[in-house]
């Protein structure tokens, strides 16, 4: 008797074990997706200017703010409340590319010190005023997606998460074709190995440059989309954080690298709830920083990265 | 074909260019041959507009050069094979002849010329995969001279195209602007490889600390007692 107890309490842990880990996958990459889309941001801009744009996760405020504003108004006209991120995407671009041409283009060559102390300044100065327009209250965001759990090998997953997912993927795969594959991708990779020669084959330096802050900060908005889809609540300071922690994605992954941002992301993502789960609640932020610190010890330049000898 | 009046050019407080004139002729070979630091560099940098002139008139084809935007001077039909060879070293030898024809859009017209320019160098069509970074000194100048050509230029700039490489391969490198040239495209030469220069080229300046000191027939440039002494080693 004493014995088929066992058994049957090590199956029944078995099953908990086995969904606990799909579960916490799940969410991980959940995470992990919204992280590597922020961590592009990153990652395209300092490949093309060797600048970490530190306002970059600022932007996603702006997204997120947006879509609150947004999504009531999609709703009363009948439309899916996702459909708001088409005015965050707008508004998010728009604010990318202002802060680029206005900020960031004439200190252009004054030096990588004026360009981060510009950028760390553009972030303050959007915190402070998102604190004047929105105030400094959380705002709760409407629901994005209304779908509902799944359940596969008994753990119950969200379809919303599953969504994050896909979405995540489809855009990181689609960023590697166009970056590799058309015109105006190839062109952003030809600037920043030569700008003169770049200038010299007809390509718009300038162009390019705010072309691919555009880019950034619509995927920002994207990132914003399903931010508010896992946690629908937005602060004036959500962006720091968040920025901060795909920062850290995209040097882990290789700074100036497209798929090193994916791969950090991810792992980020990853990392941050199986330590929340598995290891220790409160430690997750700890570990995630120490991986970094790791990670940089071994390798300089990123899980990713090539060893050039320049350092982030 | 082109013409620069009166060009000066300045560093900081280094005046570097004291107000030289030349010009090129539709159909011609020019070189400007001249020592290290005398600035010919500086010159094919302020045609295509990567440095600013501080007076003078750049006239090309009726457009004033230095008016007109450096991303949109190579739509005017002019080409730079800038010192160095400036390829694109993480793009494939394909993806760097595709940047050469940034200003075309029709991939027929693209593919065409790309055609061309392997048929020219067939090296170049064996590594096209390949990374550019990894090429040798020599496939990169063709690969830049290749990458030039892909604009369909009316008139090419060529700054030091022997820099660093061997004799057989500076030979080469000749006979491959003769070979231009006589396709139609007008040469600006800038060398410092001054017999290789003369000997193709129609008219030539020789360019010593930011003056043009003597100018003329490039064969009789070649005869010239001062060119002898100073560039050629007689």
């Amino acid at each position: 008797m004493l014995s088929e107890e066992n058994t049957l309490g090590d199956e029944e842990r078995t099953v908990t074990d086995v969904s606990l880990f799909i579960q916490s996958l799940i969410n991980g990459l959940n995470q992990g997706a919204i992280y590597a889309l922020i961590a592009l941001g990153y990652t395209m801009v300092y490949g093309i200017i060797r600048m970490i744009n530190f306002a970059h996760g600022d932007f996603i405020m702006v997204g997120a703010y947006t879509l609150f504003y947004t999504i009531p108004l999609m709703v009363s006209y009948g439309m899916p409340a996702w459909l708001a991120v088409l005015a965050a995407i707008v508004v998010c671009v728009a604010v990318g590319v202002i802060v680029e041409v206005v900020a960031y283009r004439p200190v252009r060559g004054a030096g990588s010190m004026s360009a981060l102390i510009t950028a760390l300044a553009m972030s303050l100065f959007l915190e402070n005023l998102a604190m004047v327009l929105f105030g400094a209250n959380p705002k709760s965001v409407q629901a994005v997606f209304n779908l509902p759990m799944v359940e596969i090998f008994g753990a119950k997953l969200q379809c919303k998460y599953l969504l994050t997912i896909g979405i995540g993927l489809v855009i990181m795969v689609g960023l590697q074709l166009f970056v590799k594959k058309t015109k105006l991708g190839k062109a952003m990779r030809a600037v920043p190995q030569d700008k003169q020669a770049s200038t010299l084959m007809g390509i718009d330096v300038n162009r390019i440059i705010t072309t691919t802050f555009a880019i950034g900060s619509g995927l920002a908005a994207v990132a914003a989309l399903m931010y508010c889809s896992t946690y629908p609540r937005c602060t004036t300071d959500m962006g720091s954080m968040m920025g901060l922690k795909a920062f850290i994605a995209a040097v882990l992954g290789g700074i100036g690298i497209i798929p090193g941002a994916m791969l950090g992301g991810i792992l980020v993502g990853v990392i941050e709830i199986f330590v929340k789960v598995y290891i220790a609640p409160g430690w997750y932020e700890a570990i995630t920083y120490g991986l970094l610190i790791v990670v940089l010890l071994v390798k300089p330049s990123g899980i990713l990265g090539r060893n050039t000898g320049e350092k982030v | 074909m082109l013409t620069i009046r009166d060009l000066h050019v300045s560093y900081g407080a280094i005046h570097a260019i004291h107000g030289i004139s030349l010009t090129v002729e539709d159909g011609e070979i020019v070189s400007l041959i001249g020592a290290n630091g005398a600035g010919k560099t500086t010159i094919l940098h302020t045609i295509t507009g990567l440095k600013k002139a501080s007076s003078g008139t750049i006239e090309y084809d009726g457009h004033d050069l230095l008016k007109t935007r450096p991303c949109d001077i190579i739509t005017l039909g002019m080409a730079h094979v800038p010192e160095g060879r400036h390829i694109f070293p993480a793009m494939t030898v394909a993806e760097n002849l595709e940047m050469g024809a940034y200003i075309k859009n029709n991939r027929d017209e693209i593919q065409e010329k790309m055609k061309e320019v392997f048929e020219r160098f067939p090296r170049l069509r064996e590594r096209r995969k390949q990374l550019a970074g990894t090429l040798s000194g020599g496939e990169q100048q063709m690969l830049a001279v290749g990458r030039a050509l892909m604009s369909s230029p009316k008139i090419l700039l060529m700054d030091e195209p022997s820099m660093g490489l061997s004799p057989l391969l500076v030979k080469e490198i000749f006979k491959i602007i003769q070979e231009v040239h006589r396709q139609g495209i007008t040469v600006l030469l800038v060398e410092q490889n001054a017999k290789m220069a003369l000997s193709i080229a129609d008219r030539a300046y020789v360019l010593e600390t930011g003056d043009i000191t003597i100018w003329g027939d490039a064969k009789e440039l070649l005869k010239d007692d001062r060119v002898r002494k100073a560039y050629l080693g007689q």
